[in-house]
């Protein structure tokens, strides 16, 4: 056998045990410095909980692998490193082994796709609602391919158009806001996005995943927050030179305080369009 | 045949009047130096020139990337409007995607693919010319808009904002006729690949000895036609739509942006296989000549590369996870893509096994290609994160994408590239590059490259958007950037540190032998540089490894003849 750790073979180990301590403590570091480092986004809403769940699912199996690739590579180059006198074993292949990893590649991908079946239906389908009915809501099938919450739950729903660049959200009562979405808490939203000019993404990364607008689609999706708070998010597809500042934040309120907020909305706006119909007169 | 009886076999240039008789005809006139070197249809220099073109652009993209992180290294930083920095992503991902990473591996292919067959040269050299000029004017058209309106859509140009009532300015045109010429650049040299491959190799080297770096040539060149032609006609649509009242993104009219998508994505994710297998054909040589062990499963890598392209035409809808799509199109996108981990994964597993119980002489081009098995690695495995929809709903469009196509392709696929300058520059130049700079080179940019894009995982995470010129001070958001910003600088450093390797190996390198490295193909049989026309002599090959056959032979003769006559060093 002889002396495994040579000269050169010592630095270059002792290079590899620094550089994995640096990347181990900036992993820790980083881990420490905000819950958010090594995982998505998770608010208080089932959809974004799940996503968060299926990546870290997903994430400690990466470590894994990449563990075994890194783990194979530096023992093979600490431990097989040129020697004189010594010949490589002419070895060209092994079937049994090759046979072996490919079965054992597809068996982890296989699990993967297998727990994302399992868990799609809790974050596609919307959860029903928990909140009493809700004077204005409307129960209505989310189209294309988002079931309709169950049956005797009224959802929210808010229509979101992206334009550049602000995001204009119409309620079902003739409410409408911009750049910030109040919505009552316990309450299940479905959102159907639409886009006026180019192709925006919806996104508050504690509600969940995004979705893209585009001119002449729908897309929809859905939410209920069970906590309140203030949620930011932005447009996630470029847009256009604003794209950066095209932000959005949805605010979960208490149901008193949404009522109230509506009936607020709906006073304003009669009252505006009030105004432009005497001033309409004015100038006829 | 021997290498090192080579050198006097190698026509001599004032060899005597019979000498000249026989090349008088048959060679080109030569001409003075520059004319010599844009005229030429020497498959070797127009290969060099690709290299030298490519590095050019390598370094414009690279400035580029540096201004963006400059001005991201700090939040709510006003170093750069918007619009710029708009032009400046575009500019970015255009250059380092088509006028980079393509074409850096027809330059090597270029230099390379008629050497490992055996052949004297492509099989059509005035096309292999045109398509280098062809893409220097797809530079050229790209660049020139810098002075007038630079593009600003991203370089994937969604529609309708590629379209001509959002960018009114004609970046987009010039982005669009350069894309052009660039992509019938890249068809002409893959038609020219192909049939090079299949018609000129050496007697002996059927489609089962042949190199593995050809066989990654061949798959990307069969790759190119199908994606690259398909790009052709989407970008004739988007000219269309812009110039000629058309309306086939323009949802206003009947016409559908998620068609701009579709079609886009049908070039755009072939061509990261585009990229990255000429690459991993690159490791299969390097791993293998450094571990002094024949490559394990050499057939297994074929098969993998041919299945990576078979799948690679099939997942291009995973970038469209989160627009209006149904849940079974999605599914199946998902399912194509995790398909792909398993080639790759049995690729990564093959040099592994092959690095197993070998005797491995750790040189730079060996110390490039682990950077890269331990680097894409990570890459990889976000991609798999990435192809299940429900959590690609959170990542996309975030730097955790970014951070994940950087891993896969340049702590990837030009980490490999890397590797593959260090281990053929003697073949090219006739000299070494210096070790010592190529491992400091190395080790600065696996620093600078890690701090980069590692943190960009958490910033994508964190909320932080692609292509946004500025970000609010939330959370770690400034520290990831900041990390970032740093990492990018020691990362240029790094990379400049094998450019100084380059020039100055070109004058003061140690001379290198024809097989400085013990290679196991044919491209080490002739001398370092080769001659124009390559080989005096094209061997019959009888293995996957002709120069270990080559190397027995000439030992054997050798044996007896120990004492009589001492192996002359050869001169390259």
């Amino acid at each position: 056998m002889g002396p495994i750790l040579r000269g050169h073979t010592r630095r270059l180990a002792l290079t590899l045990l620094v550089a994995a301590l640096a990347l181990a403590a900036g992993a820790v570091l980083a881990a420490t410095a905000g819950a958010d480092a090594i995982s998505p986004d998770a608010g208080p809403t089932k959809n974004a909980i799940d996503i968060d769940t299926l990546y870290k699912i997903a994430f400690y199996l990466a470590l894994v692998v990449i563990g075994l690739v890194w783990g194979v590579l530096f023992y093979s180059l600490f431990r097989f490193r040129a020697r004189r006198g010594r010949r490589a074993p002419q070895i060209t292949g092994n079937a049994a082994l090759e046979l072996g990893w490919t079965i054992g590649a597809s068996l982890i991908v296989i699990v993967l796709a297998g727990i994302t079946y399992i868990m799609l239906p809790g974050t596609k389908n919307p959860q029903s609602s928990g909140a009493p009915a809700l004077a204005e809501a409307r129960s209505q099938n989310a189209t294309l391919d988002q079931p309709p919450p169950p049956a005797g739950t009224k959802p929210l729903e808010i229509t979101v158009s992206g334009q550049q660049y602000i995001w204009r959200y119409q309620y079902p009562n003739g409410a409408v806001s911009f750049q910030q979405m109040i919505v009552p808490v316990d309450t299940t939203v479905v959102l159907s996005i639409k886009a006026n000019d180019v192709a925006h993404s919806w996104w508050i990364p504690k509600l969940g995943g995004k979705f893209d607008t585009l001119p002449g689609y729908t897309n929809k999706t859905w939410f209920k927050a069970t906590d309140t708070g203030t949620f930011d998010g932005r447009c996630a597809e470029f847009c256009g030179s604003g794209h950066a500042v095209m932000t959005a934040k949805v605010t979960v309120v208490g149901q008193q305080q949404y009522q109230s907020w509506v009936q607020t909305q709906k006073q304003q706006i009669q009252q505006a369009q009030k105004l432009a119909l005497q001033m309409r007169k004015q100038f006829q | 045949m021997a290498t090192s009886e080579y050198t006097a076999l190698r026509p001599q240039p004032a060899a005597g009047p019979s000498a000249a008789e026989i090349f008088v005809g048959e060679l080109p006139r030569r001409r003075a130096g520059w004319i010599d070197w844009v005229t030429t249809t020497d498959h070797k220099k127009i290969g060099i020139l690709y290299l030298f073109t490519t590095a050019f652009f390598f370094l414009l993209g690279g400035v580029e990337a540096l201004l963006m992180r400059i001005q991201l290294g700090a939040p709510d930083n006003t170093f750069l409007d918007p619009v710029t920095y708009n032009q400046l992503f575009t500019l970015h991902g255009t250059t380092m995607i088509f006028m980079v990473v393509v074409p850096i591996a027809a330059g090597f292919a270029n230099y390379l693919v008629p050497l490992m067959i055996g052949a004297r040269d492509m099989a059509f050299p005035r096309l292999n010319m045109l398509s280098w000029w062809l893409l220097v004017f797809g530079g050229v058209t790209l660049y020139t808009s810098i002075f007038f309106s630079p593009p600003d859509a991203g370089w994937t140009s969604y529609a309708p904002l590629s379209n001509a009532t959002f960018l009114p300015g004609h970046g987009i045109d010039a982005w669009i006729l350069s894309l052009h010429l660039v992509g019938l650049s890249s068809i002409l040299g893959a038609i020219n690949f192909i049939v090079t491959i299949h018609n000129m190799r050496a007697p002996g080297m059927s489609l089962s000895r042949m190199p593995l770096f050809v066989w990654t040539i061949l798959v990307y060149a069969y790759m190119i036609i199908l994606a690259i032609s398909s790009l052709a006609a989407t970008l004739a649509m988007l000219l269309v739509d812009r110039n000629f009242h058309g309306t086939f993104f323009d949802p206003t009219q009947g016409g559908s942006p998620l068609l701009w998508q579709h079609l886009f994505w049908f070039m755009g994710h072939p061509e990261v296989y585009i990229m990255a297998l000429p690459a991993f054909g690159m490791v299969s040589e390097i791993v293998p000549v450094f571990s002094r062990k024949p490559i394990f499963g050499y057939r297994a890598i074929v098969i993998a590369t041919a299945g990576i392209a078979f799948l690679g035409m099939l997942v291009w809808a995973h970038h469209m996870f989160s627009t209006p799509l149904t849940t079974p199109v999605l599914g199946f996108f998902m399912l194509s893509s995790l398909a792909i981990a398993v080639p790759t994964g049995i690729k990564i597993f093959n040099w592994l096994a092959t690095l197993w119980r070998g005797n491995i002489e750790l040189r730079v081009p060996l110390l490039f290609v682990c950077g890269f098995i331990a680097q894409f690695v990570i890459g990889g495995a976000t991609g798999v994160m990435l192809a299940l929809f429900p959590v690609d709903w959170q990542l996309t469009d975030t730097y955790f994408v970014v951070a994940h196509m950087h891993y896969v392709l340049f702590g990837g696929a030009l980490f490999a590239i890397f590797g593959g300058l260090y281990y053929w520059f003697p073949k090219m130049s006739g000299r070494m590059l210096s070790e010592g700079l190529g491992k400091l080179s190395f080790w600065i940019m696996v620093i600078g490259f890690n701090l980069t894009f590692l943190p960009q995982h958490s910033a994508g995470m964190s909320g932080m958007a692609r292509r946004v010129y500025e970000y609010g001070d939330t959370g770690s958001l400034h520290a990831y950037n900041l990390a970032s910003t740093i990492g990018s600088f020691i990362l240029a450093m790094g990379i400049l540190v094998t450019i100084a390797n380059v020039f100055w190996s070109l004058r003061r390198g140690r001379r290198a032998s024809p097989d400085p490295w013990q290679g196991n193909t044919l491209e080490w049989f002739t001398t370092s540089p080769p001659p124009a026309h390559n080989f005096d002599v094209i061997p019959t090959v009888r293995s996957l490894e002709p120069m270990k056959d080559i190397r027995r032979r000439v030992l054997e003769q050798e044996q007896p003849a120990v004492e009589a006559e001492p192996v002359a060093e050869p001169v390259g």
